[in-house]
């Protein structure tokens, strides 16, 4: 033991830094499945009548036998830890609206939801970075008070009603929009390798396919962007300001390096670090976003599944999906934190 | 954090005593602001004069079913003939009080603990904060989702549900305050007097820390709407009879050609939400310059 303290006090300081932060994201995925099972155990309703039905839970001997076979009749501490040990082997129950098990329904689903959450974080992010530093660099003029009232308009929608008005105006006024779903009828889903629709297309080479699936992206991919850049926008203009106040980038101005030069390799850099965090808040706000508006677009990921799931009251499909977007986001916000301890040496020797 | 949590002058701020705030337009008139201002306070008079108002019973069921806007109605009927303009008054009733209750509350529960960790410290400190981590380690609306769906479907157990997952961001904009107040003079000297923690919290330190409490309780109110008609809008919220803005936008994507349906809750909701967001950000230029109270949560739906 001390000598494994040894070698990680002589180890790099990122490593420690790295290793610190793994071990407190390792412990908040523990406190995940514990709020996760203390929820569970929380219904009102007994488990026992709801899986046996009224006439075999009224016989004490069949309620007994159940009892003891899923362990019910154990203490608290006892079923946390069968609980977690379901969980280690893959296994978070049946659902009650499906009737497979919820992890299979989750693998099935998550591609889906990975690929308009991968395509509006990245969208937002640029979107968020280009109008948070115009916002910065224009302060107190029209264009920056004009940025200003159009974020806030964009964290007040309810997302849930942008995606449903969006839908109805561009997909069945307009026609502008492809309807729902991910891929138009006329298509086939592509060989399975990634499960992203974009890319399978484009590894098959079938590229109307891929336009196909491109272009049912848009309207998800729009309203989960529109949401996250309201909070980008706003977060960027600060951090870019804070660091247009620093003696290094007057400095630059001052001899005279053109602007172009100046954001790029002073100010974006200075402002990175700040801007992490919040873009591993955004994709917080981006998964809770899933949830409200994949369902709207029968767009079969996690997001449709929660809906469905909540909408039914089935327990375990809920947990489910909190637990596996709880992990998720600590996970994201793990890379967010490594990335931190890459780009600023302060942050890892502290 | 690259950014220390308070620059210097913060931490050694003048002392404030509680008095009446002095009203000094010059900060106060932001356009913006005061626009925010009158639409929540319009809402709040239909809030609570809604019963009055409604030109029908917003329970009412009619033959006449799914009429668009005009012939007599303003916004159209339902699917169940119920008149959609009374039941977007009679939400504001069932949507604005529920939102400020949450707020007050999370706005109580999250200082008094928050002040309670940053105050005592040691083992006290860590556990409150450890509780925030857990709460933190989920999204917002997904946390509250899941909490909602053990508790059952109601809209009690909705505003429950988003309680438990909005007071950790006052918790921590409270402890970080008190922590940064604890050692200034006038609090150690409030000590030395013989003051007990209670009355050197009350006296010394808490006329110094409502500024950013209050700023972040009013970009709160906002998000605390969203938040529960998002939870209505999954099914956890209110049960069907009852008009909810967020339940009403649900029910509209089964009847979708009606547009009316889901159009007019959703334009009450981006309303109020947009009025409370602009006099949030009107009150925290105003009263907190300087710090950037969107770090410390919140603003995470």
């Amino acid at each position: 033991m001390g000598e494994t303290a040894r070698t990680v006090r002589a180890s790099h300081p990122f490593l420690r830094y790295a290793g610190r932060r793994v071990i407190t994201s390792i412990l908040l995925v523990i406190g995940v499945t514990l709020v996760t099972f203390i929820l569970t155990n929380l219904v009102p309703g007994d488990p026992v009548a709801a899986s046996l039905g009224q006439r075999a839970a009224e016989d004490p001997a069949i309620v007994a036998h159940f009892r003891a076979e899923y362990g019910l009749d154990k203490p608290l501490v006892v079923q946390y830890f069968t609980y977690l040990g379901n969980l280690l082997h893959g296994n978070l129950g049946i659902s009650t609206t499906t009737h497979d098990a919820v992890a299979a329904d989750l693998a099935q689903a998550l591609p889906a939801t990975l690929e308009i959450a991968i395509g509006a974080i990245v969208l937002s992010v640029v979107i968020g970075v280009v109008l948070g530093t115009v916002a910065a660099y224009r302060r107190g003029k029209v264009s920056d008070h004009v940025l200003r009232v159009v974020s806030l308009a964009g964290l007040s929608v309810p997302t849930f009603w942008l995606a449903l008005a969006l839908y109805y105006f561009l997909y069945f006024k307009l026609h502008i929009a492809p309807g729902s779903g991910r891929l138009s009828s006329d298509f086939n889903t592509p060989h399975t390798i990634t499960g992203l629709y974009t890319i399978d297309a484009l590894l098959a080479g079938q590229l109307d396919t891929f336009f196909d699936a491109l272009s049912h992206l848009f309207l998800p991919v729009l309203v989960l962007t529109l949401y996250t850049v309201g909070l980008l926008t706003r977060f960027v203009r600060t951090a870019v300001l804070e660091i247009l106040d620093q003696d290094y980038v007057r400095a630059a101005r001052a001899k005279g390096l053109p602007t172009r030069t100046v954001v790029w390799s002073y100010v974006l850099r200075g402002a990175s670090i700040p801007v992490l965090t919040v873009v591993g808040l955004a994709f917080g706000s981006l998964l809770s976003g899933t949830v409200l508006v994949e369902s709207i677009f029968s767009w079969p990921g996690i997001g449709s599944y929660a809906y469905q799931a909540a909408s039914h009251l089935d327990l375990p499909g809920v947990m489910g999906v909190g637990l596996l977007i709880g992990v998720m986001y600590l996970l994201v916000n793990l890379i967010v934190d490594l990335l931190y301890g890459i780009l600023d040496p302060r942050v890892r020797l502290a | 954090m690259t950014r220390p949590l308070l620059t210097k002058d913060e931490l050694e701020p003048t002392r404030l005593r509680w008095r009446r705030p002095r009203l000094r337009l010059g900060r106060w008139s932001s356009p913006l602001g005061i626009t925010g201002a009158a639409v929540a306070v319009l809402w709040i008079i239909v809030a609570i004069i809604a019963p009055v108002i409604e030109p029908h019973d917003p329970l009412a069921q009619n033959l006449a079913i799914l009429q668009a806007p005009g012939h007599g109605t303003l916004m159209g009927t339902d699917e169940l003939g119920r008149d959609v303009f009374s039941r977007v008054l009679s939400g504001a009733g069932v949507t604005i009080p529920l939102a400020l209750l949450l707020v007050v509350m999370s706005v109580l529960i999250g200082a008094v603990l928050g002040a309670i960790a940053g105050f005592f410290g040691r083992w006290v400190d860590e556990l409150i904060m450890r509780i925030t981590d857990l709460v933190m380690a989920f999204p917002t609306v997904i946390l509250a989702m899941v909490i909602a769906a053990a508790l059952g479907a109601s809209l009690l157990n909705a505003v429950l549900a988003a309680l438990i997952v909005s007071w950790p961001s006052y918790a921590r904009l409270t402890r970080g305050l008190v922590l940064a107040l604890r050692q200034s003079n006038y609090v150690v000297s409030g000590q030395l007097l013989g003051f007990s923690p209670l009355k050197s919290l009350w006296r010394d330190i808490a006329p110094n820390i409502v500024g950013p409490i209050l700023v972040l309780a009013s970009l709160d109110i906002g998000t605390a709407i969203l938040l529960l008609s998002g939870l209505s809008f999954l099914g956890l919220g209110a049960k069907p009879p009852t008009a909810e803005w967020g339940s009403m936008v649900s029910d509209a994507i089964q009847n979708f050609d009606s547009w009316w349906l889901g159009l007019f809750p959703g334009l009450a909701i981006l309303t109020i939400v947009v009025a409370f967001n602009f006099v949030g950000d009107a009150l925290r230029d105003a009263l907190d310059p300087k710090s950037n109270t969107l770090r410390g949560g919140g603003l995470t739906l």
